[in-house]
């Protein structure tokens, strides 16, 4: 037996296709939204995300048998929060300037609905090394469309990626902007992450005919 | 064999393959099918979604060609000078020289807004295999009518395959969409491109261009193109009389300008049916008191000359049916039946909001010196929300009689 078995591998290649918390489940999309404008605010927050997730899922999971289930929310906030806060002031310390890109929803991971469905969907009934594989994976499904929204929203938006002028100066007119482009700044406002959240599961949902609900 | 046989053989021919849809669009456009309902008694109206459409593009047609008067006017005009009160007949408008400046910036516009929302509209008529429906027809005349003169063709072909993907095919395409297409097209321009969407610099050809030679040190005179909702949300005097605003000789996007023309539009439209004339009388009303409420607050002196808003409210509230794009969005816009609302009680609250939003965000928001568009959208979302209400009176009303007529 490897280090994962096949089940385990399932809990982490789930959540980025089929099961993917954001495109399938339509959780946590606030800030998918809010902070895609920029890919390395995408990239930070997904670690962030993953951070939380993974060490939340572990703790819950390892308190299972002694929370009473009457109190269970407070006790799973008071675990989230304690690990967003941590989140919170190693961005202050080491990356002040994209901690107030963020501002206020480093904070808000603690309403994530995925982090929250996770210890009660999953956290609460598994042991601790699933656990902690179930929620690596749901991170990184979270990660994924967050990126590719912040890749596409970047490079359409301001023509940077990571801020690095990939399309050309805007202002100096090199680069693609000699013919006459320009950047949409539609793509900027959080509409079109929402627009392009939509896309993505147009384009996932085609592709596998099986993910289409009945209504 | 003539025309019609010929195109019958070879609609016959195609039939079942990939070419079925794209060639049905084109063989319906001209002739009706040969195809009719074999079962059961129907009624059938001469005038099918094809027809009604035309019958919005037509009216449509005199205000593309006095928009391509208007734009070589308005350029000549802002190099030479503004001739002093001209009529509705005079030369110096409908000359040849006015018409090809106008006609060679427009029908490009006019070309790629066709080419690029039909291309679509058959792409996705093959894919889901149903035939091509008819809604582009008017979309694709509004789409050159209501943007800048000088809007680029590429950005004009990002913002039609916008539109007409996610304002209309997503939701499933003609008669499904929540949002008037031509407006999600202006909508997306509008905010994703605003440089060239508002300011003095793009209402009139050539203008931005020649602003760009005069950055880079050419010896010329500046060319402004301020509308006129433009000088006034900045407290100028206006350069325009009554008499220009109403036939049209001011700058704007190329279609709304002439109130003269698009009255007459409106009056075709009401004549064949196809608008609503409780959602164009509503519209009117709603502006009109939005306009005399403004003007009231000037009248009682609660607002002083100094406020940003004192020229645009102090704008005599009639005046408002003149400026910018009103009248246009009323007639041709907020009237689209598919988007607004489709009960009688309803079409008259929908219609009073347009008009109202339209003249309160004029006033009150500098930035989007153009409401219409705003007000129309916002009540085309609202639309079936309204429907819903009226309806839902409408049931209880009637459950009360009978409660009445049984105990």
């Amino acid at each position: 037996m490897g280090l994962l078995s096949k089940k385990d591998i399932k809990l982490i290649t789930d959540p980025l296709a089929d099961n993917n918390p954001i495109t399938i489940q339509v959780l946590g999309i606030c800030s998918a939204l809010a902070i895609t404008a920029e890919l390395k605010a995408s990239i930070v927050m997904s670690i962030a995300v993953l951070f939380v997730m993974g060490l939340g899922n572990l703790t819950i999971s390892l308190m299972r048998n002694i929370i009473p289930s009457k109190i269970r929310i407070i006790v799973q906030l008071i675990v989230v929060a304690s690990l967003v806060i941590i989140v919170d002031l190693v961005l202050k310390a080491f990356a002040y300037e994209l901690s107030k890109t963020l501002s206020v929803f480093v904070g808000l991971i603690i309403t994530n609905c995925i982090i929250m469905g996770r210890f009660e969907a999953f956290a609460l009934g598994n042991g601790p090394v699933r656990s902690f594989i179930d929620g690596v994976g749901n991170a990184l499904g979270y990660a994924l469309i967050l990126i590719i929204v912040g890749f596409f929203r970047e490079l359409l938006g301001s023509g940077t990626l990571l801020g690095y002028k990939v399309l050309g100066d805007p202002i100096e007119k090199t680069g693609v902007y000699a013919f006459g482009y320009e950047n949409n700044g539609f793509m900027l406002l959080a509409p079109m992450a929402l627009i392009t959240v939509g896309i993505i599961i147009w384009v996932q949902r085609s592709r596998n005919e099986a993910l289409i609900e009945d209504n | 064999m003539g025309l019609k046989e010929k195109l019958h053989n070879i609609s016959e021919k195609v039939k079942g393959t990939k070419f079925q849809t794209m060639f049905g669009a084109i063989h319906t456009l001209f002739y009706t099918p040969k195809e009719t309902t074999h079962s059961g008694g129907h009624l059938r109206g001469a005038d099918d979604l094809k027809r009604t459409m035309m019958n919005v593009v037509l009216p449509l047609i005199p205000l593309l060609i006095f928009g391509m008067y208007n734009v070589g006017f308005q350029h000549n005009a802002a190099i030479n000078g503004f001739p002093e009160g001209i009529g509705f007949f005079s030369s110096e408008f409908w000359n040849l020289d006015n018409f090809t400046f106008g006609a060679l910036k427009l029908l490009p516009l006019v070309l790629v807004s066709y080419v690029v929302g039909l291309g679509i509209e058959i792409l996705f008529a093959t894919i889901n295999n149903h035939e091509v429906e008819e809604g582009y027809f008017v979309t694709g005349m509004l789409v050159p009518l209501i943007i800048p003169i000088d809007t680029p063709l590429w950005m004009l072909t990002v913002a039609v395959i916008f539109g007409v993907v996610i304002g209309k095919e997503i939701f499933g395409g003609t008669g499904m969409n929540i949002l008037n297409p031509a407006l999600t097209i202006r909508a997306f321009l509008f905010f994703a491109y605003p440089t060239w969407m508002s300011g003095d610099k793009v209402w009139v050809a050539g203008a931005k261009e020649r602003a760009n030679e005069i950055m880079e040190g050419a010896n010329l005179d500046a060319i402004s193109g301020e509308t006129i909702l433009g000088s006034l949300a900045q407290g100028q005097e206006l350069a325009y009389s009554v008499s220009d605003m109403f036939f049209g000789f001011v700058p704007g996007s190329v279609g709304e300008t002439s109130t003269l023309l698009i009255l007459l539009g409106g009056l075709y439209l009401l004549y064949t049916k196809v608008a609503s004339w409780r959602i164009m009388l509503s519209s009117v009303i709603g502006a009109l008191v939005m306009g005399l409420i403004f003007n009231g607050v000037v009248n009682a002196g609660w607002i002083t000359e100094s406020s940003k808003f004192y020229s645009l409210m102090n704008t005599e509230f009639w005046h408002h049916l003149l400026i910018g794009g009103l009248a246009f969005g009323i007639v041709f816009m907020a009237t689209d039946p598919v988007t607004g609302s489709q009960t009688n009680k309803g079409k008259w609250i929908y219609g009073f909001f347009i008009g109202f939003i339209s003249v309160m965000i004029r006033v009150f928001n500098p930035a989007y010196p153009e409401g219409v568009m705003l007000a129309i959208l916002l009540m085309n979302v609202f639309a079936p929300t309204i429907d819903h209400y009226v309806v839902q009176a409408n049931v209880k009303r009637r459950l009360k009689r009978l409660k009445a007529k049984t105990a």
